[in-house]
């Protein structure tokens, strides 16, 4: 196994000698302090998931409080997963409903700041790309996030008309993948030229794949490799 | 003929074209020393030391910036009237020295021999400085140049209706536009004539501010803004005759106000007996300026500034002795008025141009349309409202035999109560509207 | 039309709406900034914002990096306040370990980040004095600046881009004397607060150029998403420190300022009255930094487990976010920045609409805006 050679560079502070056989005694020392996972895989030969005592503690928890309720309620299927990642919860929604779910929040679930609108590219995935709108309410005190999966041509709804910041965010979204929101008004480059090709923050881009056709033109640099 | 004629010319009219041409000489370098002072002043406001490489102290920092901007090539816009280009500074910096012709800068020191319109003819002349600034934004063939050069020409024709309104008030009580007139009347008085017309001398100070393009009011010429005025495409030497000619301007104007309002060459209570050993005080000024510079000498850090500092510790004393050794030798007695008065003057316009500098290093800028507004909507009415009091107070006393400071302070009172009134004004428009509103003399708005 | 340097043939006089183009290269947007303004007249009907000059790429060069390595770049987007975005970047990532510095690292990363917003806002103060006219507060600021920079080279050896903090805590000890600099910067800070003030708070010409100059309503700086100073001086009495503290802000004692107006008088006052909090914040956490580790459990790697975690702070410029998506590497499959400079100068727009264009840099000057973040 691996796990053989891993020991020597530390992933957590568990504390595990090289030979498996001083295991046992080092057992009734630091039972209290090693997460209680590494201790019954002892033996270190059959040990798999050795890196994982860290797994327990910060998986993705399900969700259901009143505020998952309410929504449940309200949009039933659209809300396709309600999850709780180290304390922070966030709702996976269907892109349909994008509109109305994000509507719903600033009106009714008082979510009257978009605190930021990105999105993160899973290009394994049927679903391509997922939206993130990270809300805050300013009368709760309390952050929501919207993961919204949306495949590779969809074309979400934009926000501009609910949250006006909206309209630079989705724009740099546009810019870094490619994602067009119908109803932006001015839906455009942000942060790179107007001429540029390709999106940058998709993981299909990378320093060779660059537009030095547009970099060569305007700047006069042969870049990339 | 000719020669006959020329020679006789030369006999009569000699002393003036030596002062004038000391004048074109050296007022340019003494405009180049203001700038350093400035800088230095500048620097000193700001917790700095500013120029001090180019010789010590960066006394040499004027020779050197002339030396640079004579040796730049010299970029003429292509689509421009070349022969207005290079008239345009030509004409800002003749004007400039033109007025300093009319100006007694001590009781005989002066080019023209008391103009019968003295006061009128170095405002007058002083005026026509800004056919140099348009011209100059016509020239550069550029529109931000232009827009930069007629809103510079607006502020300064707003403005020099101001002064020249304030500046009335002193003419009233002087009773000629003669310089000379005017100073002896000062003299007669005993009193400077800001103590007797003070509403006018403030006003007069923020109208010659405004005159001169410094700040608060240098909007045109800000570099922060987006019309970077009208002496943008200039370089070389011709930016530094705009320059130059701007510092000479100031200094023009800090002459006229000196003369008007602060007595011209006249010591502090001119004319009053028993204080007639403050006549002693040039000597003993510059004596001790020669001393503080010898005791800073010893703190200097490098040798050559050590030296340095006694150089100028020894050019004072050997001024002070030139003050004092009329006092001593009788035969050289005539010279006495002369010198105190050459000191005082001089005085009175640093002292002018100091408060000039610190204004500019202490106050934000305004924006156009609020300079406008002061001018044409505060310092006039109040300029003409200023007259009327003066006026009022003069008849007052000559007329009805008031006393003449009961009078002075009623309608020096009256017309403060009417300042406060317009500036109360002003401030309730500007909270009433969310922004300025039109300018009033915007003469390229559509 | 556009015009980016005048043409013969164009018109100026006349024109119904004439695109006057600002920047790139200007003295006054405080970085490369490039907006265009429809004017009529003399008045501002609409910006454009041409931005992205200074685009560096920082969120794709994060998933390419480990999470160590990467904190040094977001020193580099806010880099006049490069310790906050440390602050914020290590704080993410210790919570996506799930583990809190100790209390000495919390302390101390308080005091310093608190310095820090002083620093900004004195470099933004000087900086707005000098686009509006105002020749003498920028040296003021900046020697008063210095001192706090001088704390932070001997502290840990840079001034500007500072990456003082680690993933886990601190890696430097506070040094000998760390109090005793804090204590006297603050003790001679009152008095140049003070000093500021006098010079302009109650000049009439500074308050004619900025008095209900670029008004934002709270409402509007919500929608709009601007937050911080911005949000504060019109009106909103909100602070992330205070409403979900992070770091040490828990256990000291400040108030929020707050406008009335929304304008840029205000702003001008709430960042002053904030460099005062920061002051007092800073005094009281001197008196007692707690003694311990200053590096908390993390390893030498740092995989944290899948998943993705958000977290934000007051930056001296508005809520800095940072977005991590982890899936299980060594390297983040996703970091996002959520900038406040680039958020807050959407709302130009709406401040500058109606105004003349003299009054763009003061508006803009109150954003308060660092290219190097808007455009990361």
């Amino acid at each position: 196994m691996a796990d053989e050679s891993k020991p020597p560079e530390k992933s957590e502070s568990s504390e595990e000698p090289q030979p498996a056989s001083s295991a046992p005694p080092q057992k009734s020392v630091p039972v209290s302090a090693t997460p209680p996972a590494a201790k019954p895989a002892a033996p270190p030969a059959a040990k798999p998931p050795a890196p994982a005592p860290k797994a327990p503690p910060v998986a993705q928890t399900p969700l259901d409080n009143d505020l998952v309720r309410r929504y449940r309620e309200r949009f039933g299927a659209a809300i396709i997963d309600a999850l709780e990642d180290r304390k922070q919860p966030y709702l996976v929604i269907d892109a349909a409903q994008f509109s109305e779910i994000a509507r719903y929040s600033r009106d009714e679930e008082k979510f009257d700041l978009l605190e930021d609108f990105t999105a993160v590219d899973w290009p394994r995935r049927e679903k391509r790309f997922d939206l993130i709108a990270i809300l805050y309410s300013f009368p709760h005190n309390t952050r929501l996030r919207l993961k919204i999966p949306i495949a590779a041509n969809e074309q979400p709804s934009s926000l501009t008309a609910i949250w006006p910041t909206a309209d630079w965010l989705e724009r740099e979204i546009y810019d870094m993948f490619g994602i067009e929101f119908s109803g932006h008004p001015g839906l455009k480059r942000i942060l790179l030229p107007d001429g540029w090709q390709g999106h940058p923050l998709r993981k299909d881009y990378d320093i060779l794949q660059q537009d030095t056709t547009w970099v060569r033109e305007n700047l006069g640099i042969d870049s990339g490799q | 003929m000719t020669m006959t004629a020329l020679l006789q010319f030369l006999q009569t009219w000699w002393v003036e074209l030596v002062c004038a041409v000391v004048i074109v000489a050296v007022v340019p370098l003494i405009a180049g020393y203001v700038v350093l002072v400035e800088r230095k002043l500048m620097a000193d406001m700001q917790a700095r030391l500013g120029p001090m490489r180019v010789g010590p102290h960066g006394l040499l920092q004027p020779i050197a910036d002339a030396v640079k901007l004579l040796i730049k090539e010299d970029i003429i816009p292509r689509d421009s009237d070349a022969f207005i280009f290079w008239l345009a500074p030509v004409i800002s910096m003749v004007a400039a020295l033109t007025s300093m012709g009319a100006i007694y800068f001590g009781p005989s020191f002066r080019v023209a021999d008391d103009i019968n319109v003295g006061i009128l003819f170095i405002i007058g002349v002083s005026s026509l400085g800004f056919l140099g600034i348009i011209l100059g934004g016509w020239a550069s063939n550029s529109h931000y140049s232009m827009i930069g050069a007629i809103r510079s020409t607006a502020q300064l024709v707003s403005y020099e209706t101001a002064g020249g309104l304030a500046i009335i008030s002193a003419l009233l009580l002087s009773g000629s536009l003669q310089v000379r007139a005017i100073v002896d009347a000062q003299a007669s008085h005993h009193m400077w004539f800001i103590f007797m017309a003070p509403i006018g001398f403030f006003m007069y100070l923020v109208a010659s501010i405004a005159e001169t393009n410094r700040a608060p009011f240098d909007l045109p010429e800000a570099e922060s803004e987006l019309v970077a005025g009208y002496m943008t495409e200039y370089s070389g030497f011709r930016w530094a005759l705009y320059f130059l000619g701007e510092y000479a301007n100031m200094i023009v104007v800090a002459s006229v106000a000196t003369t008007l309002f602060l007595g011209g060459w006249l010591r502090p209570f001119p004319n009053v007996q028993w204080l007639n050993w403050i006549d002693f005080l040039p000597a003993l000024l510059i004596a001790a300026v020669g001393g503080y510079c010898i005791y800073r000498a010893g703190k200097q850090p490098v040798k050559v500034q050590v030296w340095f500092m006694w150089a100028v510790a020894l050019g004072c004393f050997a001024v002070a002795l030139i003050y004092v050794l009329p006092w001593i030798f009788a035969p050289l007695r005539f010279a006495i008025p002369g010198l105190n008065g050459a000191f005082w003057f001089l005085l009175k316009v640093a002292a002018y141009i100091y408060v000039f500098m610190w204004l500019r290093f202490t106050l934000p800028r305004y924006r156009f349309d609020q300079l406008m507004h002061l001018g044409w909507y505060i310092l006039i009415p109040l300029a003409i409202v200023n007259v009327f009091s003066v006026g009022v107070a003069m008849l007052l006393e000559s007329e009805f035999g008031w006393n003449r400071w009961l009078a002075m302070i009623i309608t020096t009172a009256f017309t403060l109560a009417i300042s406060v009134y317009l500036v109360h004004l002003h401030d309730k428009r500007a909270a009433a509207a969310s922004s300025a509103t039109a300018v009033t003399s915007d003469s390229y708005a559509g | 039309m556009d015009h980016n340097a005048t043409h013969p043939n164009d018109t100026l006089l006349g024109a119904d709406e004439l695109v006057l183009n600002m920047g790139p290269q200007h003295p006054s947007t405080h970085g490369v900034l490039r907006v265009k303004l429809k004017l009529d007249g003399e008045r501002v009907r609409g910006t454009e914002c041409v931005i992205g000059y200074l685009h560096r790429g920082v969120e794709k060069i994060a998933e390419n990096r480990t999470y160590q390595q990467f904190a040094p770049y977001v020193d580099r987007m806010d880099y006049v306040a490069a310790v906050s975005n440390g602050l914020g970047y290590c704080e993410a990532v210790e919570k996506l370990l799930n583990v809190e510095a100790p209390p000495r690292a919390k302390v101390i990363r308080t005091i310093l980040t608190e310095l820090q917003r002083i620093a900004s806002h004195l470099v933004w103060l000087g900086t707005h004095a000098l686009d509006i006219g105002a020749l003498t507060p920028l040296f003021y600021c900046f020697r008063e600046r210095e001192e706090i920079l001088k704390i932070f080279e001997k502290y840990c050896g840079a001034r500007l881009t500072t990456h003082a903090f680690r993933i886990g805590g601190l890696q430097y000890e506070a040094y000998d004397g760390f109090e005793k600099d804090v204590e006297r910067f603050c003790k001679d800070f009152e008095r140049h607060i003070q000093e500021y003030v006098d010079l302009l708070s109650g000049n009439s010409i500074w308050i004619g150029r900025t008095r209900n100059i670029g008004v934002l309503s709270a409402a509007d700086c919500i929608a709009l998403g601007a937050t911080g100073p911005i949000l504060r001086a019109s009106g909103v009495k909100w602070d992330l420190r205070k409403a979900q503290p992070y770091a040490a802000y828990d256990r000291y004692q400040f108030e929020i300022p707050t406008g009335t107006n929304g304008d840029t008088y205000d702003r001008y006052m709430v960042r002053m009255e904030e460099m005062r909090q920061s002051r007092l914040i800073c005094l009281q956490a001197i008196e007692n930094i707690p003694e311990g580790p200053i590096f908390g459990k993390v390893g030498k790697v740092i995989k944290p487990a899948p998943g993705e975690i958000y977290h934000s702070i007051e930056a001296p410029k508005g809520i800095l976010g940072y977005y991590i998506v982890s899936d299980g590497t060594p390297q983040p499959y996703r970091v996002r920045i959520r900038p406040p400079s680039f958020i807050n100068l959407q709302a130009l727009d709406k401040m500058i609409r109606g105004h003349l264009v003299a009054d763009v840099v003061a508006v803009i000057g109150t954003l308060d805006i660092v290219l190097g973040e808007v455009d990361r």
